[in-house]
């Protein structure tokens, strides 16, 4: 009952909608959107539910006063007044009726002047962690490691105003070793070509990996590791 | 966005230097401005799905928005039933509802197992759409967008660089002799579909960078024009 139940619910579920494509009546024309919907609302309770574990979670480090508590308080008050601000509308113009993100909102302020600058640092952090990665992987140790530099590298160069003014001397006859037409050959046609590989590559491997989830071969997402039971 | 040395300005330069004060060490102001971007991304995310997803999608489909306010929107199921008598094809939302709310039992230690039914549904419907989707437009559009006249040097380049790349790919047969010299050509384009990625990764990160650099002197301190 356990097992079996969430099997034949996948089963059931992953045929219909493999099946509806080779039908385009109704009611299978619709299924995939339909079932698309379905699956947009289920996943809200799966955030509903990941909102009430970070509360339980930190609710019990501030509790039980583990270390670094106080963060704790920082990351509940944030979570809470984001969404009191947000659910209620609070400051809407509108009031409840209006756009959520109308400006003058708490919701849209707090998005603006708190959650974007958050965001957008500490994704720019990257940029350092990437440099100093780049530092010990850009050591040209073997033929395939110095590919993968000179490509990034005249990425990066043609991307930018210097890679112009690198090579604007070149005569026409060697405009393509202008680094920015470099550049473009390179994302256009090698590039292109392992895009493609990979592309292909990850379509047969999520082929196999649905068509061993619908007939219940993988079954690690039901827990316990694949046991068979 | 207000320009300026205003109270909001000030926040969000504030966090912005919190953020990148982890260069120095990790410190109580990163500690502080990263806890309060878990719990108010959460947050943020949370409202977001809610008017996108539940509300329309669901509240609003069953009628369940129009019997508890006075909301000017279409009617929904209930409100097509208690109209017109008739059972609308919306109440099958309702299944999204109940496996949904389905998912909440993983709350309840001794009904925790029942969660399992809307995670199947969910990984039956993305295997469902994933095998057919996938297919037919990853699979079979790149291999046909692959089958080029090898008129040109650019077309003979990407021919031989898709198929070497997915003969590295292929672990069924060992990478010996002709398979072997072809994996080792599909590796110098990976190698450099990689490169590419990083660059791409590299210029992205920085303009981000800039950005908040530019926030902080430009429009905080209003140091440049």
């Amino acid at each position: 009952m356990r097992r079996q139940v969430p099997l034949a619910i996948t089963f059931i579920v992953g045929w219909t909608l493999i099946i509806a494509v080779f039908i385009p009546h109704p009611p299978f024309g619709q299924l995939g959107e339909n079932f698309t919907t379905y699956f947009d609302i289920i996943a809200v309770f799966a955030f509903i539910l990941g909102g009430g574990n970070l509360i339980r979670v930190h609710g019990n480090k501030v509790y039980k006063k583990r270390q670094d508590w106080p963060y704790s308080i920082v990351t509940i008050l944030g979570f809470v007044v984001v969404l009191i601000a947000g659910l209620f509308k609070i400051g809407n113009p509108d009031g409840l009726s209006g756009d959520l993100t109308q400006p003058g909102s708490l919701f849209q302020d707090l998005y603006t002047y708190i959650f974007a600058p958050l965001q957008a640092t500490m994704f720019s952090l990257l940029a350092f962690f990437v440099a100093s990665a780049s530092y010990r992987a850009f050591r040209a140790k073997n033929k395939e490691a110095t590919v993968l530099l000179v490509a990034a590298f005249i990425i990066l160069l043609g991307r930018t105003p210097i890679g112009g003014y690198l090579t604007f001397w070149l005569p026409e006859s060697l405009s393509f070793f202008h680094i920015p037409n470099l550049a473009y050959w390179i994302m256009t046609i090698p590039n292109l070509a392992g895009q493609r590989a990979i592309l292909i590559g990850i379509s047969l491997g999520v082929i196999a990996m649905s068509l061993r989830l619908i007939l219940g071969i993988e079954r690690s997402y039901l827990g316990g590791e694949g046991e068979r039971s | 966005m207000e320009t300026g040395f205003t109270l909001s300005n000030t926040i969000a330069a504030i966090l912005t230097i919190g953020i990148i004060s982890f260069l120095w060490k990790d410190n109580p102001l990163y500690k502080l401005c990263e806890s309060l971007f878990v719990g108010v991304s959460a947050g943020y995310w949370f409202v977001s799905l809610y008017y996108q997803n539940l509300l329309p999608k669901l509240f609003d489909t069953l009628g369940l928005t129009q019997l508890f306010t006075s909301a000017d929107i279409e009617p929904g199921a209930i409100q097509i039933l208690i109209n017109e008598g008739r059972v609308d094809n919306s109440f099958l939302y309702l299944i999204a509802g109940i496996l949904g709310a389905l998912m909440l039992t993983r709350l309840i230690p001794n009904l925790g197992w029942i969660s399992r039914w809307p995670l199947a549904f969910i990984v039956g419907t993305t295997s469902g759409l994933y095998f057919t989707t996938y297919f037919q437009s990853n699979a079979m559009a790149q291999l046909r967008s692959t089958i080029l006249p090898l008129d040109s040097i650019g077309n003979v380049v990407i021919v031989i660089g898709t198929v070497c790349g997915l003969v590295y790919f292929y672990f069924s047969k060992e990478h010996k002799g002709v398979m072997g010299g072809a994996a080792r050509v599909g590796v110098w384009f990976l190698m450099i579909t990689f490169g590419a990625s990083f660059g791409y990764t590299v210029m992205s990160r920085m303009s981000l960078l800039i950005g908040r650099f530019d926030f902080i002197f430009s429009t905080w301190l209003g140091l440049t024009g």
